[in-house]
Formats: structure tokens, sequence, C-alpha cells
């Protein structure tokens, strides 16, 4: 199967936006390369805007760009984007909706080699906790340009997470990507496996050696963390009494925070969190990364087992 | 517009800041009164606005958002909000939030608060203005303190960089910030050297006179090739003379008493 980071297909999307819709515009601090975005500046050098190494400036220039009647993407690593412009990004862009698409690159822990100080797992949790923001997390590339265009599509604040790393393609074109709705790709009903980001193919590979052991998971895809689909989860709550959550980010905050509050006052299950359990990471290669904290297939399937036992 | 007619808006809107400041019984009268003549100069002399959502208007960014009362008191002079609901300055349900809410109160271009990030959202506005070449000019009123803010050098180097002839800040130099002096708090000086570096046109004023407030906007446009920062010299509290120079009345309501002390010496009218 192929293999494409997501924020190889964010560059891909910015190019097709770029032809779409001349109000899009994209600021990048310094990382225009690694971000993608400099595949936007090939084809649109008058629409691209480099602030230098200012994640604030960035986030404020976005704003006004907004407030012009522009569509910016602001682009940087995610650590940057949601951590170092957080205060930003919430009273310039949340608190007044402006329309401004915020695309964090290098987000997880399969940044790699970078080690902890470039690893954003709290960037999920930050981010839905601010009113008015919406939060995608793409599991694929596919599933990324299509994040990438509806939110281009969307009025209002957006934060968009993207990988480093390649990962192997799930959707196909045919996919029908909508902002707050989940997708329930394998059926099951002794379990649900719900999933974010790039640890969706890890939960898809679980649930075959799961189904090769008379365990029948049921596999949800959830790439809008914020709003989510409350009504897929509480369905899956209340078809399967159990639940794995798993994403590359911390158990705190994020999709493993976000299926347990939605949950718990409609149907509560027992829930156990496959993430980084509240702690720093450091370098090594993704996978090597993904193994040492727990993130693999084995992870989720051992999670599944202790709580059908 | 005569400078006598000026003058009197001004009277009118510095009544307006310490009645509504203490009839919220909270606010920020200092730097609101220091910065009366500026925002009185550029609503009614200076930008191109006629109404608060003609897509030609020049921008005003009040990036020193604690200074609303000046702003809600302008806006309100000019007849964009109802003088009516000034008196609701914070309270519960009310339009006039503490710090200016845009999505609340027409005609407030942004919504500001937290200090130093005003200039960016300006130079964004400008370059998008730019890029569909349109004559839009944007005007950010800066606070001396709140240019101790990283961010408002990051800004400060972006407009440079980008000759950002169509922005222009406002600083609004009282000398005075919460804790005191800025010299003694952190210094800022010396701002002409530091915005100059950053590419910018200096243009330095007293920030009370109209005269030379004119004499200082006539000299920023024939500046065509960079950002022009204004430095204007002004006395927190000015015109109530209890309140000026002391940074005690930087965020302080004036109780009953002091209200009328205040009306009385700021004369006017009304």
């Amino acid at each position: 199967m192929a293999k494409v980071a997501t924020r190889q297909a964010y560059g891909e999307a910015l190019k097709i936006l770029a032809e779409k819709n001349p109000n899009i515009v994209v600021l990048d601090a310094d990382l225009s390369k690694s971000t993608k975005t400099a595949e936007f500046k090939k084809v649109a050098p008058e629409r691209f805007i480099n602030v230098g190494i200012a994640e604030q400036n960035l986030i404020g220039t976005a704003a006004g760009l907004s407030l012009s009647g522009k569509i910016p993407f602001a682009s940087s690593f995610a650590m940057f984007a949601a951590g170092r412009a957080f205060e930003i990004v919430r009273n310039t862009v949340a608190y007044p909706k402006l329309n401004v698409k915020i695309a964090a690159t290098h987000a997880g822990l399969t940044v790699g080699e970078d080690g902890a100080s470039h690893q954003a797992l709290e960037d999920i949790s930050i981010m839905r906790s601010i009113p008015n923001m919406v939060v995608l997390n793409p599991a694929d590339g596919v599933e990324a340009k299509k994040a990438v265009i509806a939110a281009a599509e969307y009025q209002g604040p957006v934060y968009i997470r993207l990988g480093r790393a390649a990962v192997e393609e799930i959707f196909d074109d045919s996919y029908d990507f909508q902002i707050g709705k989940g997708v329930e790709l394998v059926k099951g009903d002794d379990v649900s496996i719900i999933a974010t980001g790039i640890l969706l193919e890890k939960a898809l590979k679980a649930s075959e050696i799961l189904k090769l052991e008379g365990i029948n998971a049921r596999v949800i895809n959830i790439s809008t963390i914020k709003p989510i689909d409350a009504q897929l989860i509480i369905d899956a709550a209340k078809a399967t009494k159990k639940i794995v959550t798993c994403e590359e980010h911390s158990i705190i905050g994020g999709l493993g925070s976000a299926v347990l509050e939605t949950i718990s006052e409609e149907c509560p299950v027992p829930v156990i969190r496959v993430g980084v359990k509240d702690t720093f990471g450091e370098s090594g290669k993704p996978n090597e990364l993904l193994e040492k904290y727990g993130l693999t297939e084995n992870d989720i399937v051992n999670a599944v087992k202790k709580l059908c036992k | 517009m005569s400078y006598t007619q000026l003058e009197n808006i001004a009277t009118s809107i510095r009544r307006s800041i310490v009645q509504m400041v203490h009839d919220a019984s909270s606010g920020h009268p200092g730097g609101s009164l220091s910065a009366v003549e500026i925002v009185t100069y550029l609503y009614f002399k200076e930008m191109n606005i006629n109404t608060p959502d003609d897509e030609n208007r020049d921008r005003f960014i009040l990036s020193k958002g604690h200074a609303a009362p000046v702003l809600y008191s302008t806006l309100a002079e000019k007849g964009f909000i109802d003088k009516e609901s000034l008196k609701t300055l914070r309270r519960i349900n009310s339009k006039m939030q503490g710090h200016p809410d845009m999505r609340k109160v027409s005609g407030v271009e942004v919504s500001t608060g937290s200090l130093g990030q005003g200039l960016s959202i300006g130079n964004g506005m400008a370059m998008g203005f730019k890029m569909d070449k349109k004559p839009n000019r944007v005007f950010v009123l800066l606070g001396d303190g709140e240019i101790q803010e990283g961010m408002v050098w990051e800004a400060a180097m972006f407009a440079g960089h980008n000759k950002l002839n169509n922005v222009t800040a406002i600083l609004d130099h009282n000398g005075l910030q919460i804790d005191g002096k800025n010299e003694d708090v952190v210094t800022v000086e010396p701002l002409d050297k530091k915005f100059e570096a950053f590419g910018w046109h200096v243009i330095k004023v007293d920030g009370h006179d109209f005269v030379a407030i004119e004499n200082a906007f006539e000299e920023r446009k024939k500046i065509t090739d960079k950002p022009v920062m204004i430095i204007a010299q002004t006395v927190k509290g000015k015109g109530v003379s209890f309140m000026e120079n002391n940074p005690g009345w930087h965020g302080k309501a004036p109780s009953d008493e002091e209200l009328q002390i205040a009306l009385n010496e700021l004369g006017g009218t009304k």
C-alpha cells in the first residue's frame, strides 16, 4: 500500500486550494519545507507569507488577514502552533471566531529523533478546550487532504493536526469526509476500538488479530475530535459495552478523555485509553517510539483482551 | 473640522470615560484619558470612516484593550453606538465588555484586551488590503507598557521587513504601567531608535495637542515606503487633576465625590 505523510497531503491540498479559491493565503514560520507549505508557495507565491521564527506573530497576522476577507492557513509544528501561540489562538482567533485555519504538522511522538521538545502530545487537549475551535486529526493522506479542503470551506477557526512520518493509506478517493462525522470502518459487537490519527491503522490491524481469536471488534475512526460525533460513540458504548481508545497523544485531555466525557452521562462503560501515559517522549525512530510508549497494534490487542476477560 | 470642534468632542469623550467607569465601579480611566486626543483625531479627522461596516473604511485597532472606555465613548460620539448603552459598561448581559468584543459592539474592529497582539493583527489586515490593491489604511494604538510584550517586536520586525506603508502605529506614551513608571519596571527607551532600527519611520508628537497631532499625520502621509510609528507623549489620567500621572488610577473607578470633582474640572456643558 502507498505510504503518505499527512503533512504531504496538506501540501497537495493547498495546491488544489490555491487554484480553487483566490482568497486562500498561507503563512509559515520558517518551516515551509517541513510543513509542506512550500508547495503552495510554488504555485501562488504572492499569497504566501513567511513571518520568520515568530509563532505568536504567525497567528496574529493570520487573524488580521481573515479580517480583510482572506482565508489564512497558518502553519508550524504542533508544539509551537498550539503550544507557544496558545494564548493568541484563544484570544485573537477563537474568541471572536475568526476564519483562521491552523495546520500544525509534526504532531505526536512520530516527529521522532528531535525528541521531547518537539513532540506535541498535549495539543489536542489544549485546542479542544477552547470554545469555537474545531479540532481535526486525520488518519491518512486521503483524509488529511479532504480535511484541509473541508476546513477551507468551513467558516471559523479550525485546528488541523498533521504528522511527519509517512503512514499507510486507509481511505480512497470515494471517502466522504465531513467535519463532525465519525466513521465505523469495521463492524463488531464485542468491543469498540475508537481511534484517531495515525493510530487508526494500528486499530484496524488489531481488529484483524482479534478476529482470529474470536473477538469481533468494532473499529471507529474519529477524525473530528471537536465537535465529536457523540451519537456514534454512544451507540457503540450501548452496543459493545466496552471501549478502547487509541491516540498518538497524551491520555489526558485527548480522544480518550473526549470519549469518556461523551459516554459518562449517557452510557458509562469500561474504557481503556491507549495513548501516552502522562509522560514526555524521547528521541528515536517513529516505530521505536510507538513501541516503547505502548502505541502498537499489540498494545491495542492487549487492552481489548484485558477488557474482555 | 476645526480645532475647537475637536476640543469639544474630546471634552465630551473625557466626561463619558469618567462617568462610565464610575457607573461600572471598575475599569481603566488613566490610559483611556491619555489617549483621548489621538482617538478623537483619528475618528473625526484622519480616518476614512462614515459607517462601521463600510467596506472601504480605514481600520482602528485598540491594541491596549483595557482603554475600552475611550473607544466606546468615541464610537458613541461618532453615532455608531447608542450613548445610553455606555451606562452598561462591564455589567452582566451588556455589549460593553470590560475589554472590547468585536462580536458585540458595532465599530469595534478587533477583540482586544490581552496585550501585545494588536500590531500583528493590523499587519495581517494591511497585507490583505495590499494583496487586493485596496486603499484601506490600518491604525493601531499601542500602550507603552504593552510594548514590553515580545510579540510586539515580532510584529514590528515583520512590518518593517515587508514595508507595510499602510500601517500606522501610534504609541500612547504616558510613561506609566500598573506597577509604576516604565523606566522603573523595565525601560522601553530609546523608542525612536528601536523602531527606526526595525525599518519604521518615527514621528514624535505631543499627544494632547491637536495642531501637533495634525502635523504628525500630515508628515505620515508623505512616508510611502515604510510603516510609521507616531510616538505620542501623553499624560496618564489627562484632564482630571487627581488622576494625572498617578499609576493608582490605571484601573480604578472614581467615587461619587471624585466623579463630581472630575466632571467639574473637565468642564463642558453636558
